[in-house]
């Protein structure tokens, strides 16, 4: 055993002095199918792991403590950086979690414009995920077919907030703005184009012999493992679950929206990309139905609640009063009530909680972010033993994993 | 003089004070206005005490005393339903109570429903493990320790899990500070040769990791690269622009390979697919 101290620290993967002849392979933390920042210490028999130890932290920044020293319209665009490959889906998150805490609603047509971003954002993200797993897996070409769709899905943003990555589109109370021109008519021409695309993904994978070579039975997470692990989104679906927040709880629109929820009982990663597929064409389903509700709906882009959300920039303009109260709100802050709340959204890569402790003053008295890959890394630790170094590469694929919102 | 600001608590704090601003609290309600909550409560009441318990957007919050938590956490998963354990963290009270409390949330996706269990423990205190019964109680409380500070007993493995394992304090606390102490550099300085010979000796180096860019043994300067041990000194710096080969194309066997980008000869899409 090593000693140590702080001149000589503990080294991991040092155990030369041990008798077997297990061999501890550092994987990452600048490894490309690591998915970012995720050092993994496998302990190699031959070719078998025999233990994993995901070590995380390397991209830490403190998002958490961030958020306790800012007001809470500042920290908004701070979200965007956890699950930077869906940034509005953490807006949202946390915009609801906020409107919670001041009991205040978002009207009807911030509501639907929100749906479409998250539910665009479903898609990129899925697109990603696909992308890069296939890529890591060792298919090439769909990359190239994917990140093409998701080009146009991030045209489609781009022409909404300007932003193509960090968005922070949606704002605690509504949405700033109001679609462009032509945007819904966009949005359609680009749910056609996907939709007739992603046959075309599924004819290159789902009935590959070596796709499914490399992914069947691969990754294989029982329900009682997910459960005890807090899996949640397509990995505990892909297990058979049939759990999604915005079916099961719903919140926002979801509740009026006509959806499936793709399930599989397979377990391992084969199941999960079915899953993935599918979510796909329920995503714009969603789409679709959301462009006749955003005709029709009433113009109004912020709720109206004079003591957390400043006034519409007309009336700031034109009233005294409202522009007193812009004033207020920039300077100092909204000052929320005295109170707990912790608000769960289904993000593309599960369940994205917000956990806010108000104390009556501007800051939050504490955040914390219930990031779902931060446990879909730690289930690595008992998902890996037993697999082969060539299935570790599938297996963090297919959890489908974001750096950004693990380390925070 | 500064104004005397308490080390107790160094997160940033509101400027602007109103004497007469009466702070409205989130609405609560009785645990009876719902009848799941109120089954649960009633159950849970006859293993342990319960401290208190109201429901507060949509969820139930129960107070119990820190040596429950195990019992409780157990009852609600084996016999209430309550299968996924959602997040565990702590808050930080050092300033105002002396201690920590530590939040458990609880998912039962049979009936949707949340609960919310709250224990309080003092500074000195430790809580118990619940890593038997949720794996995801491993990583969670690594992250409270590494945060907060907060010792976990019968954990399998406290120990940091976002810092390095070397690192010192805890970052989520109240007290932590919110950036580094800039005078630190003088610190040695002012002891070993007296404040008046700054301007001679200098600002200690407290960066191990900063290298000086004259350095030229140790220290790569991109774009303006010399052989090694070349002197060099401020104002006396050879230049040594990067130039690369491919510019105006790479050939190969006499024919070009590759091609300078051309903005006029590019096609342009008429219109987004």
């Amino acid at each position: 055993m090593q000693q140590t101290n702080r001149l000589t620290p503990f080294f991991e993967n040092i155990n030369f002095e041990r008798e077997d002849n297990t061999m501890v392979v550092n994987f990452g933390p600048q490894h490309p199918s690591a998915h970012g920042q995720l050092r993994l210490m496998l302990e190699l028999q031959g070719e078998e792991v025999v233990k994993a130890n995901p070590d995380i932290g390397y991209l830490h920044r403190g998002i958490e403590k961030m958020g306790e020293n800012m007001t809470y319209n500042e920290f908004l665009p701070t979200t965007d950086r956890m699950d930077y490959i869906a940034s509005s889906s953490n807006n949202y998150g946390y915009a609801l979690a906020v409107e919670k805490l001041l009991g205040i609603e978002a009207p009807r047509r911030a509501e639907v414009i929100r749906t479409m971003l998250i539910e665009l954002n479903r898609i990129i993200s899925h697109l990603f995920w696909l992308a890069t797993h296939a890529l890591d897996v060792g298919a090439m070409s769909i990359f190239l077919y994917a990140f093409r769709e998701r080009e146009y899905a991030m045209d489609l943003m781009e022409d909404y907030c300007g932003a193509r990555l960090t968005h922070s589109a949606i704002r605690i109370g509504g949405v700033p703005l109001d679609l462009p021109k032509n945007w819904t008519e966009d949005l359609e021409k680009f749910i056609t184009t996907l939709e007739s695309q992603i046959p075309i993904y599924e004819g290159l994978l789902t009935k590959n012999r070596i796709w499914k070579m490399r992914l069947e039975d691969v990754g294989v997470i029982p329900q009682e493992m997910a459960k005890s692990w807090g899996v949640t989104g397509v990995a505990l679906r892909g297990s058979g679950v049939k759990w999604d927040l915005r079916k099961e709880m719903p919140y926002g629109l979801y509740g009026e929206l006509d959806f499936d929820i793709p399930i599989s009982d397979k377990c391992d990663s084969y199941g999960r990309y079915k899953c993935y597929m599918q979510e796909m064409y329920e995503s714009s389903k969603i789409l679709k139905q959301l462009i006749p509700m955003y005709k029709e709906s009433d113009t109004q882009l912020m709720a109206h609640s004079p003591e957390y959300i400043s006034a519409s920039k007309e009336d700031i303009m034109t009233q005294n009063y409202s522009l007193m109260q812009h004033f207020v709100l920039v300077t100092q802050g909204m000052r929320p009530p005295v109170g707990e709340v912790y608000v769960a959204t289904e993000s593309p890569k599960g369940e994205l909680g917000f956990y806010i402790v108000s104390d009556g003053t501007p800051y939050a008295y504490k955040l914390k972010c219930r990031a779902p890959s931060f446990f879909h890394t730690g289930i690595l630790n008992d998902l890996l033993p037993g697999h082969q170094l060539a299935d570790v590469v599938t297996i963090i694929g297919s959890l489908n994993i974001v750096f950004g919102e693990i380390d925070r | 003089m500064r104004i005397y600001t308490p080390k107790d608590d160094v997160q940033k704090k509101s400027y602007y004070k109103d004497r007469f601003f009466v702070k409205p609290p989130v609405p609560r309600k009785e645990v009876a206005s719902d009848e799941v909550f109120l089954d649960d409560v009633q159950s849970v009441k006859t293993i342990i005490t319960i401290l208190e318990s109201y429901i507060e957007v949509e969820h139930l919050v129960i107070i119990i005393n820190p040596e429950d938590n195990f019992k409780v956490i157990s009852y609600l998963n084996k016999n209430r339903d309550y299968d996924f354990l959602v997040e565990l963290t702590a808050v930080d009270y050092v300033a105002k109570r002396g201690g920590f409390e530590i939040v458990y949330e609880l998912l039962s996706t049979s009936k949707r429903k949340r609960i919310r269990v709250k224990t309080f423990i003092k500074v000195s205190e430790t809580i118990q493990s619940i890593e038997a019964l949720f794996r995801m109680a491993d990583w969670s409380e690594r992250e409270m320790f590494d945060m907060y500070g907060v010792k976990v007993i019968n954990h399998p493995n406290l120990r940091r899990i976002l810092l390095p394992h070397d690192w010192s304090g805890h970052p989520l606390l109240k007290t932590y500070p919110l950036h580094g102490d800039e005078s630190a550099s003088w610190y040695e300085v002012d002891k070993i040769f007296g404040k008046e010979s700054r301007e001679t000796v200098g600002p200690e180096l407290r960066d191990s990791a900063c290298v000086d860019r004259y350095d030229t043994d140790r220290f790569a300067r991109l774009g303006h690269e010399v052989s090694k041990g070349t002197p060099i000194s401020e104002g006396n710096e050879p230049d040594t622009p990067i130039r690369y080969q491919e510019e105006g194309g790479v050939k190969l066997f006499g024919a070009k390979l590759v091609t300078p980008f051309d903005e006029i000869e590019t096609t342009h899409l008429k219109q987004r697919k």
